[in-house]
């Protein structure tokens, strides 16, 4: 990333509650372009809420939330418009379960921009090969294991030319032989300067690819640092408490 | 003893019985169709998040769904027909068949959004959240993700709606659609009292050999097309 990269996702104060629960507190964060961004934190902090809030799965109660200069619509097209923008990974990869890998990956480009057909696949098939799945392009995606379906559901992402990808928690539903597949595929888009938010307790991705580690904790931003000073000299008590808890084990 | 078979047989011929049930299958395919159209419309109505369409919806269906369907054809033809003078159509027969056909249809229109919704709840929502992260404006979402993923689903409830309306069909009597079933076997009976228990018997198993494959069709598209997840 370089240094004065304009900012791509904004975030201003951003408040949410879940009924009595302040689950996001005067959040501010700015992720520049091509910055990628570990959200590391324990569970219940918020970090799938702050996920959801930038591509509006969540409403927001205040506060603001601006992508590339423009400030999150409300409703409609205009939001539609704006989620093509901000890719997302899912935990569970929620790929489309009656539409083939092929489908899953070509109907957002042909539904949303316009693409041709025979242009959607083509780049549908560049994108899967990117990720090292189109031999299984014409399956069902129940037919892949899940690290294979995580990757398809890159490359579904990807394919609508997103301005950020979000990634929440990509790998924590894999079998442990599976990881490291779907991390290769993140690192190397990392490399190639994609602008990610990712949320994940994988210290080998975040040291290997992260400009920045942000640390929440019940609902705010505790602590924020490169990922070796964040994870050799934590400042704060609950990030030194929550680091001494994963690395166990 | 062949006097006596034939003497029915004739019966049959006489009062057109095969016509009768002919008549309740054409109300049902066309019931169905009304009913899957608009049952479909209720159940992107319940699922919409303008509170607003989810109200009229659900009142249209707790309204419908209570209301016996005998009420609902008998004010058809009297209100509608009688009262406001709507005619559909000029011959006197279709009208009152396209009468009985609206009954049926917006009836078990409430049943199958029902079907529809307990469809969309094998739907997990994160196949709508992933649709609307791609771009896909709720209608776009419904239509190519949700709902055909819950019809699937919802194969088997859509079948026993389906069962419902062939037999409802025989309300149609009391919309004064005629040579339908249960007008016939009423008018037999009527008439050929001596033969009241070949009449019945020959209305019921009518009914049991379509009803029969109806479901069978259905469990077996219900695995069929069930999606693996
Ligand atoms: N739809 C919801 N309704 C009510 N409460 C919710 C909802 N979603 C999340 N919460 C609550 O909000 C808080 C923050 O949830 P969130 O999922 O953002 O945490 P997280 O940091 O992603 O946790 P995890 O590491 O377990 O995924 C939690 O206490 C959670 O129970
Ligand atoms: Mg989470």
């Amino acid at each position: 990333m370089e240094k004065d990269a304009p900012a791509l996702v904004e975030l201003k104060g951003v408040n949410k509650h879940f009924g009595d629960l302040h689950v996001l507190q005067d959040v501010d964060l700015t992720v520049r372009k091509g910055e990628v961004l570990v959200v590391i934190g324990p569970s219940g902090s918020g970090k799938s809420t702050l996920c959801r809030a930038i591509n509006r799965l969540e409403t927001i109660d205040d506060g603001e939330i601006v992508i590339d200069g423009k400030p999150l619509p409300a409703e409609g097209r205009a939001l539609a418009r704006l989620r093509a923008d901000v890719g997302m990974v899912f935990q569970s990869f929620n790929l489309f379960a009656h539409k083939t890998v092929l489908d899953n990956v070509t109907l957002g480009p042909r539904k949303v921009r316009g693409v041709p057909k025979k242009d959607a696949e083509e780049e549908a098939l560049a994108l899967l090969d990117r990720v090292g799945v189109k031999n299984q392009a014409h399956k069902m995606p129940a037919q892949l294991s899940g690290g294979q379906q995580q990757r398809v559901a890159i490359a579904r992402a990807l394919a609508m030319h997103p301005k950020v990808m979000l990634f929440d928690e990509p790998t924590s539903a894999l079998d442990p032989e599976m990881v490291n597949e779907v991390l290769d595929a993140m690192v190397a888009l990392a490399k190639e300067g994609m602008t990610m938010i990712v949320v994940t307790h994988e210290m080998g991705f975040a040291r290997k690819a992260a400009d920045r580690v942000v640390f929440m904790a019940d609902g705010q931003i505790v602590e924020q640092a490169d990922p070796d000073t964040f994870f050799t000299a934590p400042k704060s008590d609950r990030a030194k408490d929550f680091l001494s808890k994963i690395l166990v084990h | 003893m062949d006097d006596y078979l034939s003497g029915f047989t004739a019966l049959l011929v006489q009062y057109d019985v095969l016509g009768a049930f002919w008549t309740n299958i054409q109300l049902t395919f066309w019931g169905a169709l009304l009913a899957l159209v608009v049952g479909t419309v209720l159940a992107v109505m319940r699922i919409s998040p303008l509170v607003s369409l989810d109200w009229a919806g659900t009142t249209y269906v707790n309204l419908v769904r209570n209301t016996p369907l005998t009420v609902i054809m008998t004010f058809l033809v009297l209100g509608v027909w009688t009262q406001l003078g709507v005619q559909l159509s000029s011959d006197f027969n279709l009208n009152f068949f396209i009468l009985a056909v609206i009954g049926l249809g917006l009836y078990h229109a409430a049943f199958v959004c029902e079907a529809i919704r307990s469809g969309v709840n094998t739907v997990p929502v994160g196949q709508a959240e992933a649709a609307r992260a791609i771009g896909l404006p709720f209608t776009a979402a419904a239509r190519m993700i949700v709902l055909p993923q819950a019809f699937r689903g919802a194969v088997a409830p859509l079948g026993n709606t389906l069962i419902a309306l062939l037999k409802n069909s025989t309300v149609a009597a009391a919309a004064s659609v005629t040579g339908e079933t249960a007008g016939t076997m009423k008018t037999m009976i009527e008439f050929q009292p001596n033969y009241i228990w070949e009449i019945f018997l020959t209305f019921a198993i009518g009914y049991v050999i379509l009803v029969i494959p109806i479901g069978l069709a259905t469990t077996w598209l219900s695995n069929r097309l069930a999606v693996k997840r």
